[in-house]
C-alpha cells in the first residue's frame, strides 16, 4: 500500500518524532509507515486522517489499483 | 506552510515508565528466585519454613512481573506489539520443539548431562531476544 505521509508531514514541517508524538506511536513506527514497510490498522489510519484533515483514501492508495 | 504539531499525551513517558517498571519487577523476581534456590543451602540450613516462604515470595513477585509485562505490552504501539508477538511466537515454538527434543536426548542418554528447566528458559530467552532484534531490524 502506498501512502502520502511523508509529503503531508513535510507540508506541515513536522519531524517524524513530531508525528509519532501526535499519534502516540514510536518514531520507528512512523518511519515504517512512511517507507511502506508496515501498513497501519484501521484505527491508526483514521487517526492519521483526522490529524491531517484528509479522507483516508487521499492518504493511502492500494497499489493494486495502480 | 509550517504548522505546529498537535500536543500529544504522555505516551512516550508512559512507555518508559512501563518498561522501567517491568525491568524492576524482573530484577526483583530473579533476586527472589536466587534467594529461593540458594538460600536453603547457604542461609538457613535447609529449614523448610523459610524455604516455603522464599518460594511463596518468588511466586508472588513472579505474578507481579507477569502483570508488569502485560501492562508493558498493552502500552506498546501496534507495530511494536506485532514485533513482540512474532518474537514470542518464535520463542514459544523453540521452547516447545527444542524442549521436547532436549528431553528425548536426555531420556535416551544421548547427552552427557541432564536436561534441566534452566536450559529451556535460556533457549526461549535467547530466541525471544533474537526475534525482537530481527523484528526491529525488519521494520527499521
Amino acid at each position: 500500500m502506498k501512502n502520502r505521509l511523508k509529503v503531508l508531514r513535510a507540508e506541515r514541517d513536522w519531524t517524524q518524532a513530531d508525528l509519532a508524538q501526535a499519534l502516540e506511536v514510536s518514531r520507528q513506527t512512523v518511519n515504517a509507515l512512511e517507507t511502506g514497510k508496515y501498513d497501519p490498522s484501521l484505527p491508526l489510519a483514521f487517526r492519521l486522517a483526522r490529524l491531517f484533515g484528509r479522507p483516508i483514501e487521499e492518504i493511502f492508495q492500494d497499489e493494486a489499483e495502480g | 506552510m509550517p504548522t505546529n504539531p498537535p500536543d500529544a499525551g504522555a505516551w512516550a513517558t508512559r512507555q518508559i515508565r512501563n518498561t522501567l517498571g517491568l525491568a524492576a519487577w524482573t530484577v526483583a523476581w530473579v533476586a527472589s528466585l536466587a534467594l529461593a534456590a540458594f538460600g536453603p543451602g547457604n542461609l538457613w540450613d535447609n529449614e523448610p519454613a523459610p524455604t516455603l516462604i522464599a518460594i511463596a515470595v518468588s511466586v508472588l513477585v513472579g505474578i507481579g512481573m507477569l502483570f508488569a509485562n502485560k501492562r508493558n505490552l498493552q502500552g506498546l504501539d501496534e507495530l511494536q506489539r506485532t514485533i513482540q508477538l512474532q518474537a514470542m511466537a518464535w520463542s514459544l515454538g523453540a521452547g516447545l520443539v527444542g524442549g521436547t527434543a532436549w528431553t528425548l536426548f536426555d531420556r535416551h542418554d544421548l547427552v552427557a548431562f541432564e536436561a534441566e528447566i534452566g536450559h529451556l528458559i535460556a533457549l526461549m530467552a535467547v530466541v525471544y531476544l533474537a526475534g525482537s532484534v530481527a523484528g526491529v531490524l525488519r521494520y527499521r
